[in-house]
């Protein structure tokens, strides 16, 4: 049993906004006069879409289980506040800061997942009341005021780059690690009895994955290096890949936004699996937070404001279904791509911010659009 | 010389990506006539069906549809509402916040100056309901009507919209006895008053009762048609299945062996009643190694019976529940399947099914604990169980990896099946094993339940189909108005004797 759709993860949403995306570069590249397509620029794109790949790729989850959540700009605006105030008013280490600031991310997480999960309040009201309080909550621990600076090696969070030498290291271990993997599962598969034929594919994939790491690791050593929160995003998005696909809980995670009482009567715990996807979704806002911080060096007042529209919407551009059951986590990062390239690409071009949000804005719906108008009608 | 016809399609050719549902269908519906359509599910009724009535547009089949006389070229829905025909589907269409004189108006409302006109839409809506020997306000809310008044809704708003060709689609399966009744009526009265209808059923029985032509379809193809006083029923189920059915029950003589399952004074509570009992002090055993008939008619509790015992059903309970012996306190689906106890539900798309997942994870989905290892899934396990029950279970499809909602219906029940069978019951509680599921699924799905039973698993089987619970089960139950009131070894029953007791009657 080979099929592709089985093993390229993506569905076709995320093909289609893949090569919008290449015409969205391919035009940005004229528009600048091919300033756009420089290594710094590059790399200055993906270090601006750290944040709200972190928060989409926690959203994914949250809107395949068929719910939603408005509260993570605020709750990542208010954790990257706690961590500016251990740092500056409490002098605390930074490695202390970042797990007490992960600890609160959880706890929120925790009080979102009691009303959702336990409670039966649905995650539009109780986030959108999360939104409000943590909002409030910012102002309440900031006094109102921006705090600032935080330490260097906080800032190296949200600031830092590998040096381009350990990058090349990373590659090549990144490249290694996955050719080990794919000898595995054929190994593992050839156990099985399971099908192993159209061994062609599988080598055009690897070489393609491998491509796609030296290209990658390729244009950030013309330049810095791999920026840190890039590593953190690459990091997440395999791990909740796996944890997705692989996992009991992503798949109860899917069969709960697919058909929640047949989850049921299949013995799948809704509530805890319901309460996990919102912890998770608290300590990756948590994240979001300090790299938040750490890359403004400071905590104000309105960070986190509208972050997660921008999470909501890569997560849907990247092919998510607002009716829940659909979505993947590279789908997602397509689509924080997507998005951060308008945003990057029109900036270069010095195009007022009112423009930009518009077009943003539209986007989204012509996106969405695209999707549903290339799906045949069904009744 | 079309003047007979009210409907001829002609030559129809449908193609979906990879088959061909449709290879030249003709079919043609006198007018005034009421004319069964039946086949294997899969065969092409509803395909033809939705040719009929607009949902897949002119040029996306090839063939004519003729209405009349005159050669017609749906593009949508609406053309085929105003050439008359009007399809009145399994899953009914109403919304259910809404009153009945709403719903029969919806898209269609009388306006005066620019408003509703409210006073016209229910005066309009008694008037129809009235025609139609309807006895109901229209301005009750749908939600509180059964299932069967809300068919009756449909009909009177396709009705409301002139309607001289009515399609039902498998009208009676969510029906009751005295609900059928009320139908056929109607049907016959309208067919009085000219109006054609064309009946999609998989009860041959009703066919027999109620239709004048037979035109069967099998793989896409007209099979034949016929006046239905010259058929019998095993023409038909011949025609339909391509073969003769020696037996249409597989029996097997079973030998019942100890206790599994002891339900001891069991009390079921309704979840919007808390006083009214739905299932009334009840206990039964179910031994190792036999069938269990659960009879009676539709509201009879039966369903509400075994969810609740299965912690599916949120209601108020009483009782005991034993286990080999032990007690189990069972409050969720996951105690009862980690008890042993598995439940088939009535409505598999619903509580059976995640349609969006393929068939490997569908079969997988209460079963990771066995092949996954500190919740990480095996998936390679996964695969090879899938293949193993698409194997054995005979589900036809290309792929394991194809989506449960592209699976025929006979193909999905199998998948549901192919779960529990990999969660090794001890109880198998099958509810309606076989609803909506053309006679060759029937029929494996039949000698499936008697090889598990040689496995030694009990199976408590609910039909409401009578000659279904006398073919198969070793010992028959009935419930009425959730008591027991009668029970039967399967040498002993008759349909008579099983109806007295699903009735009431001693």
């Amino acid at each position: 049993m080979t099929d592709k759709s089985k093993r390229i993860n993506i569905d076709a949403r995320s093909y289609t906004m893949i090569l919008a995306l290449v015409a969205i570069w391919v035009i940005f590249t004229a528009l600048t006069g091919g300033g756009f397509l420089t290594p710094r620029n590059l790399s200055n794109l993906i270090r601006q879409m750290s944040i709200t790949a972190i928060l989409a790729i926690g959203m994914v989850l949250v809107m395949v289980a068929g719910h939603i959540d408005l509260s993570v700009g605020s709750v990542a605006g208010f954790t990257g506040a706690l961590a500016a105030i251990m740092q500056v008013n409490y002098g605390w280490s930074t490695p202390m800061t970042i797990i007490v600031t992960l600890g609160v991310g959880l706890l929120i997480g925790l009080w979102q997942g009691f009303w959702i999960a336990y409670q039966g309040v649905p995650a539009f009201i109780t986030t959108l009341s999360s939104m409000l309080v943590f909002r409030g909550a910012i102002l309440l621990v900031t006094k109102g005021v921006t705090i600032s600076p935080l330490s260097d090696s906080f800032k190296l969070v949200g600031q830092g780059y590998i040096s381009p030498s350990i990058s090349i290291i990373l590659g090549i271990v990144g490249g290694i690690l996955y050719l080990i993997f794919e000898m595995r599962s054929r190994q593992a598969k050839m156990k099985y009895g399971i099908d192993v034929s159209g061994w062609n594919a599988g080598i055009m994939r690897i070489i393609g994955v491998l491509l796609l790491i030296s290209l990658f690791v390729g244009i950030m050593i013309s330049y810095e290096g791999i920026p840190i929160p890039v590593l953190i995003v690459l990091g997440l998005v395999i791990v909740m890949t796996f944890i997705a696909n692989n996992t009991t809980f992503g798949r109860y995670v899917y069969a709960i936004g697919g058909n929640r009482e047949a989850a049921a009567y299949s013995g799948v715990n809704i509530k805890k699996t319901n309460m996990t996807i919102f912890l998770i979704m608290g300590l990756l806002s948590a994240l979001a937070g300090i790299v938040l911080t750490s890359r403004l060096n400071a905590a104000t007042t309105s960070a986190g404001t509208g972050f997660e529209m921008d999470a909501i919407a890569s997560a849907i551009i990247g092919g998510t279904s607002t009716l829940g059951g659909v979505g993947t986590v590279p789908g997602a990062i397509i689509g924080a791509l997507v998005m951060a390239s308008i945003d990057n690409g029109m900036s270069l071009m010095n195009i007022d911010y009112s423009i930009l949000t518009i077009v943003k804005g539209l986007v989204l719906v012509l996106a969405v659009w695209m999707d549903v108008s290339t799906k045949k009608r069904t009744v | 010389m079309s003047d007979e016809y009210v409907i001829e399609m002609r030559s129809i050719i449908k193609d979906f990506p990879g088959v061909r549902a449709l290879n030249n269908v003709t079919f043609k519906v006198k007018k005034g006539e009421i004319h069964a359509l039946c086949g294997e599910n899969g065969a092409g009724k509803s395909t033809l069906m939705k040719i009929l009535s607009g949902v897949y547009p002119y040029g996306t089949y090839e063939g004519d549809i003729v209405v009349d006389g005159e050669v017609k070229r749906f593009n949508n829905t609406r053309d085929s509402e105003n050439a008359g025909i009007a399809i009145i589907y399994q899953e009914l269409t109403l919304v259910k916040y809404m009153t009945v004189g709403e719903n029969i108006y919806l898209g269609n409302e009388p306006i005066k100056n620019g408003i509703i006109d409210w006073n016209k839409v229910y005066a309009d809506a008694a008037k129809l309901l009235k025609e139609l020997h309807i006895n109901i306000n229209p301005r009750t809310k749908v939600m509180n009507l059964g299932v069967g008044m809300q068919q009756m809704v449909e009909i009177a708003k396709a009705l409301s919209k002139n309607a001289k060709i009515l399609i039902l689609d498998e009208p009676t399966s969510a029906l009751t006895e005295a609900e059928t009744e009320l139908l056929f009526k109607i049907l016959l009265d309208l067919k009085q008053r000219g109006v054609t209808c064309i009946y999609i059923s998989h009860k041959l029985d009703e066919i027999f009762h109620i239709a004048d032509t037979v035109t069967v379809l099998r793989d896409g193809s007209t099979v034949c048609t016929d006046c239905v006083a010259d058929m019998t029923e095993d023409k038909i189920i011949t025609a339909m299945v391509g073969r003769e059915l020696t037996e249409q029950f597989p029996r097997v003589e079973h030998t019942a062996k100890d206790v599994v399952m002891e339900i001891r004074n069991y009390t079921v509570y309704d979840p919007d009643i808390p006083d009214k009992k739905l299932i009334d002090n009840v206990s039964f055993e179910i031994r190792r190694g036999e069938i269990l008939g659960l009879a009676g008619l539709m509201g009879a509790g039966r369903t509400e019976l075994a969810s609740s015992i299965f912690g599916g059903f949120n209601a108020r309970r009483e009782g005991e529940v034993y286990i080999n012996g032990e007690k189990v306190d069972i409050k969720t689906p996951i105690d009862a399947i980690n008890n042993g106890i598995a439940y088939l539900s009535e409505d598999r798309k619903r509580y059976g099914l995640v349609l969006l997942m393929d068939i490997a994870e569908n079969i997988a989905l209460p079963n990771y604990g066995k092949i996954s290892r500190f919740s990480v899934i095996d998936n390679n396990k996964k695969i090879k169980y899938a293949n193993s029950y698409v194997k054995e279970l005979n589900i036809k499809t290309p792929s394991i990896t194809q989506k449960a909602a592209n699976l025929s219906g006979g193909n999905q029940q199998k998948v549901v099946i192919a779960k529990w069978l990999m969660s090794e019951p001890k109880v198998l509680i099958l509810d309606e094993p076989t609803r909506g599921i053309d006679v060759g699924a029937k029929h494996e799905i039949y000698n499936i339940m008697n090889k598990l039973v040689d496995q030694g698993v009990a199976i408590v089987m609910i039909s409401s189909e009578l000659p279904e619970i006398l073919g198969m089960s070793d010992r028959i139950l009935v419930m009425h108005e959730g008591k027991f009131t009668g029970e039967f070894n399967h040498k002993e029953a008759d349909q008579e004797i099983i109806m007295r007791a699903a009735t009431g009657g001693k």
